[in-house]
């Protein structure tokens, strides 16, 4: 019905248009209705930009890499009319910047983009380059209703992008009218794929604009990238939610999944005394029990859901009390950790721990589980392509460290702390905590003066703390561990 | 018949005229209007199984009547169960589902009104909405009753309504007889403008008469098939055979098969075509 009103529009003109708006069914405006003070302007870029900023093009922060002088319009190139978007894509040592981004910003107050389901634009490639980022709702300022597609793969040809706005309706005053994001280095995020391109090269964008697409259906929001989890949770320690989407079926049959703002999703809780959720995605914990946090976005249920079992509040290890500058920390949240390469050493095929880095709200600890050893690696010889710098511990004195067995402690429980030098020889040294110096579900801090390290005749370059609970070969005594706070320091 | 040519230019604004003045529906009927008498429907008013009365299940994967895979290579097995078929709200509900059930890896189901009504030419249609999604094949068609013992493609089939799932904006009209069946068959597609076969429902129909069938999507006719146009696609080989005999309606949802190919991971499982009604005029 609505395209018939519209072929007739065309067709016959106002004196008729004027007619059916005084008997058509056309929702009227209620009296009590504040009426939108917000433009309703679809186009951003035509010819030129329409009712954005002086500034039109607003690049990302150019002190993060971001190159502003790969910016302009191409009086040689549009898609439709005479001019459109150049974009340079900076090469990835391009000394003013290895990548090109930034936004468009409406000019007024905002434009009323309730009307409208999907930004649309049309681009092209100097060469099949995968841009990384398009997207609309960032002003820099708020960022309240962000969304955008990634990867977006060029063609030679012009090509019209649609990214399907979540929910229109939130978008009552929008100042973010898009965002892109292209570099190189955008193009090498799939590590062990060497055949990425490396060179810069162009892109061009015209006929950027705000439409309303009968063609598009089948929204599919979701939250916590669509899994319902169930996890624990303690008093006290918020947990942020994430992996919000809205996937749309465009008119072509192709699934278009946008990365959302969670200020489009409407959340709840189905306990509040346990459980409160905000606006943002952001659960508080204020009460034990049972509270399962779901979303709905536009009338449409989300899939995806977070469950939490709530027993008490968690029991933090002690915060670590030396100076900054006494400490060299592998683990802790009360100093800046040094680059480690991983936090679980997976070493195969004996290796059977699983876990690593564990965040509790805000903080992190280490937990393992199905532990036999497990290695936490920060040299360059173990794993050539992830290498870091070992530490220098010549001047260093202890290691710190706090554990927290997560079971019932066994009378031959053990868990033997080995420390490895990578120096012109390998040498190791090692510290056996008994279990009876350990606690179920306590924490214990112990400070081990490198010299018990029997073995580690040389500690220049020290880069692997490895955890061993075996008992003999294939025996594990403990299995599920707590670690953190784990530095070492000068006495 | 050429008289609903003419009148199609001017439907527009019959239609808007309508709508401004005395409706406020947006599901208005299709305005294709030659045949009124309502001779045969069924509306779907009655939740639970479909009305026995009217309509036969066809169950399996083909195997019984001799074409595993329904001749095209389908993936699913048709079954009378709730899960599958069922009147709720009104509506016919057909659903697909990923199961394994009986060998296969997918469910759904297959009406006809084989034996229970046949007809010879009249104005069929229904108002559908379909399921979206790579391998799924929903379909509204029907075929020449054979108890003269005469086969397809003698016997003649009429594909009112077909669309493939991931051409959400699609839909084609179909016939198949002898000298142009399957790939061979006379075909056009209709495509939407700003509008999607399975968000919205639309009226799918046929105008049947001696010699002619037009093909309309809601007010929109898309075409118009004779015995000329049979002897002009197949080079005079084809034989029109809708002059011959009665027709039954068949209502299903096929998945995967050699026209729309397999469902992949983004197909989303169940899902469901909505019948709102079958009307038959005359």
């Amino acid at each position: 019905m609505i395209k018939q009103k519209n072929t007739y529009f065309k067709f016959l003109g106002l004196v008729l248009l004027s007619l059916m708006i005084f008997t058509s069914c056309e929702r009227e405006v209620s009296e009590d209705a504040v009426p939108a003070i917000f433009p309703t302007t679809a186009e951003v870029y035509t010819d030129n930009p329409v009712g954005l900023t002086d500034e039109f093009f607003i690049s990302f922060d150019p002190s993060a890499g971001a190159n502003p002088e790969s910016f302009g319009t191409d009086e040689n190139e549009a898609y439709l009319g005479s001019s459109s978007i150049r974009i340079d894509v900076p090469s990835p040592n391009n000394p003013n910047g290895n990548f090109v981004g930034g936004i468009f910003i409406d000019r007024g107050e905002g434009r009323d983009l309730t009307g409208y389901n999907a930004l649309t634009f049309w681009v092209k490639g100097s060469t099949t380059a995968t841009v990384g980022q398009f997207g609309f709702g960032s002003d820099f300022d708020q960022d309240k209703f962000p969304a955008s597609v990634n990867n977006i793969e060029l063609s030679t040809d012009w090509k019209k992008v649609i990214i399907p706005i979540p929910d229109p309706s939130k978008l009552t005053q929008e100042k973010g009218m898009f965002l892109f994001s292209a570099g190189a280095l955008n193009l090498d995020v799939d590590p062990g794929q060497n055949n990425t391109i490396d060179l810069g090269y162009t892109f061009w964008i015209d006929e950027i604009k705000f439409e309303d697409l009968g063609t598009i259906g089948q929204y599919r929001p979701k939250i916590n990238n669509g899994e319902n989890e169930t996890t624990e949770g303690f008093l006290d320690v918020p947990i942020e939610l994430d992996g919000f989407t809205q996937t749309a079926n465009t008119g072509s049959g192709e699934d278009v999944t946008v990365n959302a703002s969670a200020n489009y999703f409407n959340f709840s809780s189905s306990n509040t005394d346990v459980a409160t959720v905000d606006g943002s995605g952001l659960v508080s914990v204020i009460g034990t029990g049972q509270a399962t946090i779901t979303a709905e976005m536009g009338g449409i249920q989300a899939e995806g859901s977070l469950t939490l079992n709530v027993e008490g509040g968690f029991n933090f290890a002690p915060t670590p009390t030396r100076p900054a500058e006494d400490v060299v920390s592998i683990f802790s949240d009360a100093y800046q950790d040094i680059p480690v390469t991983r936090y679980n050493s997976f070493f195969e095929p004996f290796q059977t721990t699983l876990g690593g880095v564990q965040p509790v709200g805000p903080e992190n600890i280490i937990s393992y589980t199905d532990l036999n050893f497990v290695g936490i690696v920060f040299n360059d010889v173990t794993f050539p392509a992830e290498a870091v710098q070992p530490v220098n511990a010549t001047d260093l004195t202890h290691l710190h460290i706090d554990v927290n067995v997560q079971e019932e402690l066994q009378d031959s429980d053990r868990l033997l702390l080995e420390l490895t030098n990578y120096g012109t020889s390998e040498t190791t040294g090692s510290y056996l905590i008994s279990g009876d110096q350990l606690l179920e579900d306590d924490w214990v801090s112990f400070d081990i003066p490198l010299s018990q390290f029997s073995g580690l005749t040389d500690k220049n370059r020290i880069g692997l703390l490895l955890f061993n609970s075996e008992s003999g070969p294939n025996n594990p005594t403990i299995s599920n561990i707590f670690l953190d706070n784990i530095y070492f320091y000068t006495e | 018949m050429n008289q609903l040519h003419i009148n199609m230019k001017y439907i527009p604004i019959l239609m808007l005229f309508s709508i401004c003045l005395v409706s406020c529906e947006l599901d208005e009927t299709q305005e294709v209007v030659t045949l009124n008498t309502l001779v045969w429907a069924d509306e779907f008013d009655v939740d639970g199984a479909p009305n026995p009365e009217n309509w036969n299940f066809e169950i399996g994967d083909g195997t019984d009547q001799g074409i595993p895979g329904w001749g095209n290579n389908e993936l699913q097995y048709y079954t009378d169960r709730p899960e599958n078929v069922k009147v709720e709200n009104g509506m016919l509900v057909i659903t697909a589902r990923q199961e394994n059930f009986e060998g296969s890896n997918y469910t759904s189901a297959r009406l006809t009104t084989q034996n229970l009504f046949e007809k010879k030419y009249g104005r069929f249609e229904a108002r559908i909405k379909v399921p979206y999604g790579k391998g799924y094949w929903p379909a509204f068609w029907m075929l020449g009753e054979d108890s003269d013992g005469e086969v397809w493609p003698q016997i003649g089939e009429i594909d009112i309504m077909e669309c493939l799932g991931d051409e959400p904006t699609a839909m084609f009209g179909t016939i198949h007889g002898p000298g142009y069946s399957g790939g061979e068959s006379i075909s056009k597609e209709y495509i939407l403008q700003n509008n999607r076969f399975d968000t919205n429902f639309h009226v799918f129909g046929i105008e049947w008469s001696p010699n002619r069938i037009n093909f309309y999507v809601d007010d929109k006719l898309y075409q118009s098939l004779t015995p000329e146009d049979v002897d002009e696609e197949t080079d005079g080989e084809g034989e029109w055979v809708f002059n011959d005999r009665e027709f039954y309606i068949i209502l299903n949802i096929a998945v995967g098969g050699n026209l729309p190919g397999a469902p992949n991971a983004n197909t989303v499982f169940p899902q469901s075509m909505f019948v709102d009604y079958v009307r038959v005029y005359e």
